[in-house]
């Protein structure tokens, strides 16, 4: 707004790909029908997993919270549509192991009866941890791939001021129009939810940055800040780059500023947020809806009519797939997400989640199909393209060797999966296979050595354990023995059992003595006392007699 | 019910803090390299390695008595890393000890428990949960996997199954083993 043209930046690496986004680009979102059926996972964001609310059998209504969150990073999660709780059970989701997971599945009515509002305000009423936390209790997680809790980005904490909010509109991946679509019919919403973020986060400006091949999603944008005028907003046009996309690269290409390595983006002053997670957020406090549906492309040759669509969150996607039409003949592999960083998915009842941008059914020959890996003949061109300037060869080298030591001192968790290099491999090496191999491996020793620490202070508590029983057990002996000496005075004690049973009878035989003695402190008593004393004396003399026991010591 | 709670929670609590301090008080000093050779063992404490659990295993390691390739639990990796600690060639696991498996856990059939407490008596972790004539269970997030308490067993209940693999800890595959799987 009347500010000099933004000066951009460049980050290491980056490949131009065929972008095939007309594909899906060409038309308006549709709404897709609400389906029978919805399968909600209880994780479907980053962190611990929701924890169930409701009931088999019980009516939920669209929007009402069915599961709660759990820990600090987590988010609850909310009925899609109303109806009935059908079952809570183990449900195929969308993860590359192709594994199962709790899910709470509904039966839909048809009718869409929505919960009372709880979560509508004007937003410029509340104070940052009230819209962080109405935030949070919408379910709200970043709706651009990785799927972390927004509220968590919101809280950069007092210590690091936030300049700079960015809102992400790159949308580099191909095939991918989701965030096109929206930024081009709802600019309004991405402004009104991205002013919502800024005043979350104190942020002196909000910069949207689009890639300049979406010229529609650019002018809706620039249209949308002059209406609302709103100040301190900028839409900026960046070159169409894979992965521009990526966070840090982003950061790099507005600001000039580099995240430093297992760095956030706070720490260069700038949170990053999608324009999907704007808008749902601008839904919360617009029209009180926590987040129970989203916009996804569905594209690729294999299925009919590719497009986007505005699905609830639970859709099974076979369903999504009929309502594009359904599969052409040359559908053959179905991806969540996009060619470059999504990963395949074995069976179309799996449900969409928060998370899921795309849904691509790819025909024969239309994604480059594994080819056998030849050796690295360490041509560097992985060097080049890396975005994140590692060495993608030397990463290789030792995954390949499982040295995950060596794969983390050359910075394996910098490594943001995109997926330029394997793309650049003249040998066809799965690059980023080894390298997703190395990281949930290492994460796996690091849980085992946990669980080591734990076995070795239990075992080790066990010895002490086990040690005291025995000290306990010889100190025992050793009173005995010691009564015994005592007892005899210096008399050999041969047979112990002997001497136990004389060592009794010895206490039994004092026992009787001191029984037939004078109680002490008797001296200097007054006449009253001694008369009290002879008084009692002579009460238990009569009563021993009387029930004629151990008389004559008495 | 809220009183169960509660004297559960304190029983936590005091077992908590016992713990805590058996870990200052009985902390065993000892030799230094033998500390970092036991941190790397996996604290399976089966005895697979010929030792009475890991700690006596990495004594015999610093004392030069025993090799490094007698571990199976902790398998290839467990191997390198001793290697890379002591500056050692790195050989394969000795089978003699074994080989590394799959980590599982012990499972006891609670119908057939006849709550001898034998195997009670076994668990180097004190992972089992009983008492005499009562039926056993194991804490399954204790249980090391070591199978000691399998042999035990009088009327045979215990079961060593594969640990629940979720989600969350679920690993990809090394591209190498799925290529020689394909094959
Ligand atoms: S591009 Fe492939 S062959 Fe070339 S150095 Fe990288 S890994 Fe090796
Ligand atoms: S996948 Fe990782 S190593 Fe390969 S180019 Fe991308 S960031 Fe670099
Ligand atoms: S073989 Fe068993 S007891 Fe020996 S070091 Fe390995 S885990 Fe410990």
């Amino acid at each position: 707004m009347g500010k000099a043209p933004h000066h951009l930046h460049r980050f290491h690496g980056g490949l131009h790909l065929p972008a095939n986004k007309t594909l899906s680009s060409g038309s308006p979102i549709r709404a897709l029908p609400i389906p029978a059926r919805l399968v909600i996972p209880l994780s479907q964001h980053i962190g611990t997993a929701a924890d169930v609310m409701v009931k088999v059998g019980e009516p939920v209504l669209r929007g009402q919270m069915i599961a709660r969150a759990q820990g600090y990073v987590s988010v609850p999660i909310h009925a899609s549509s109303s109806g009935t709780v059908v079952d809570i059970t183990d449900h195929l989701i969308p993860h590359p192991s192709g594994l199962s997971a709790p899910c709470i599945i509904i039966e839909t009515d048809g009718k869409d009866t929505a919960v009372d509002d709880t979560l509508s305000a004007d937003h410029t009423q509340l104070d940052p941890s009230e819209l962080r936390n109405r935030i949070r209790q919408a379910g709200i997680v970043g709706l651009g791939g990785a799927g972390f809790p927004s509220f968590i980005k919101l809280n950069p904490g007092t210590n690091r001021p936030i300049a700079t909010l960015l809102i992400n509109g790159a949308e580099c991946e191909p095939y991918i129009s989701c965030d096109d679509r929206l930024m081009r019919e709802r600019a309004a919403d991405v402004i009104g939810g991205a002013a919502i973020l800024k005043h979350a986060l104190n942020a002196t400006e909000c910069v949207i940055a689009v890639e300049d091949n979406k010229p529609e999603a650019i002018q809706a944008l620039r249209d949308a800040i002059a209406q609302r005028s709103v100040s301190d907003f900028a839409v900026v046009v960046i070159p169409t780059l894979y992965p521009t996309g990526g966070e840090k690269q982003l950061i790099q290409v507005v600001t000039g500023r580099e995240v430093p390595s297992q760095g956030l983006p706070a720490d260069v002053g700038v949170i990053c947020h999608n324009p999907g997670t704007a808008a749902a957020v601008h839904r919360v406090f617009a029209l009180g809806e926590p987040l129970i549906s989203r916009i996804i492309t569905v594209t690729g040759t294999g299925v009919r009519e590719p497009g986007n669509v505005e699905v609830r969150v639970g859709t099974p996607m076979a369903d999504v797939i009929a309502a594009c039409g359904g599969y052409t003949d040359r559908a053959q592999r179905l991806l969540m997400g996009g060619p470059m960083m999504g990963f395949a998915v074995g069976n179309d009842a799996t449900p969409v989640i928060k998370t899921t941008n795309c849904l691509l059914v790819a025909g024969g020959n239309e994604l480059p199909l594994p080819q056998a890996p030849l050796p690295c003949i360490r041509c560097g061109a992985c060097v080049d393209v890396c975005p994140a300037k590692l060495l993608p060869q030397q990463l290789y080298w030792y995954a390949h060797a499982k040295d995950f030591d060596k794969v983390q001192d050359y910075s394996l968790f910098d490594c943001i999966e995109c997926g330029c290099c394997a793309y650049v491999c003249p040998s066809h090496l799965p690059l980023v296979q080894y390298y997703r191999f190395a990281k949930t491996e290492i994460w796996n020793q690091e849980r085992e050595r946990e669980k080591a620490d734990i076995a070795r202070q239990r075992h080790e508590y066990r010895l002490f354990r086990l040690e005291r029983e025995k000290d306990e057990r010889a100190a025992r002996l050793q009173q005995k023995q010691a009564a015994l000496k005592t007892a005899k005075g210096e008399t050999t004690a041969e047979d112990p059992k002997k001497a136990a049973i004389q060592a009794a009878l010895e206490r039994a035989k004092a026992k009787k003595a001191s029984a037939g003695v004078m109680p002490k402190n008797t001296d200097n008593l007054t006449e009253a006392q001694q008369q009290a004393i002879t008084n009692a004396d002579e009460r238990r003399r009569n009563r021993d007699s009387s029930t004629a026991t151990r008389s004559e010591d008495a | 019910m809220l009183t169960a709670i509660l004297a559960l929670g304190i029983l936590a609590a005091l077992f908590g803090l016992l713990l805590g301090y058996t870990a200052i008080r009985f902390r065993v000093e000892g030799d230094p390299v033998a500390n970092q050779i036991n941190a790397i063992l996996p604290q399976t404490q089966c005895g697979q390695c010929g030792f009475a659990g890991c700690r006596p295993y990495a004594e015999a390691i610093a004392a030069g008595e025993a090799e490094i390739n007698q571990c199976p639990p902790g398998g290839e990796a467990g191997i390198r890393a001793l290697a890379d600690l002591l500056g050692r060639d790195f050989k394969p696991l000795n089978e003699e000890h074994g080989e590394h498996k799959e980590k599982m856990i012990a499972v006891i059939d609670e119908q057939v428990c006849i709550g001898c407490t034998l195997c009670i008596q076994a668990c180097p972790v004190d992972a089992i949960l009983g008492a005499a004539k009562h039926m056993h269970t194991v804490i399954e997030a204790e249980c090391t996997g070591c199978e000691l308490c399998v042999p035990p067993c009088p009327v045979d209940c215990i079961d060593m199954v594969p640990l629940h693999q979720d989600v969350s800890t679920w690993k990809w595959p090394s591209p190498d083993e799925v290529a020689t799987a394909r094959k």
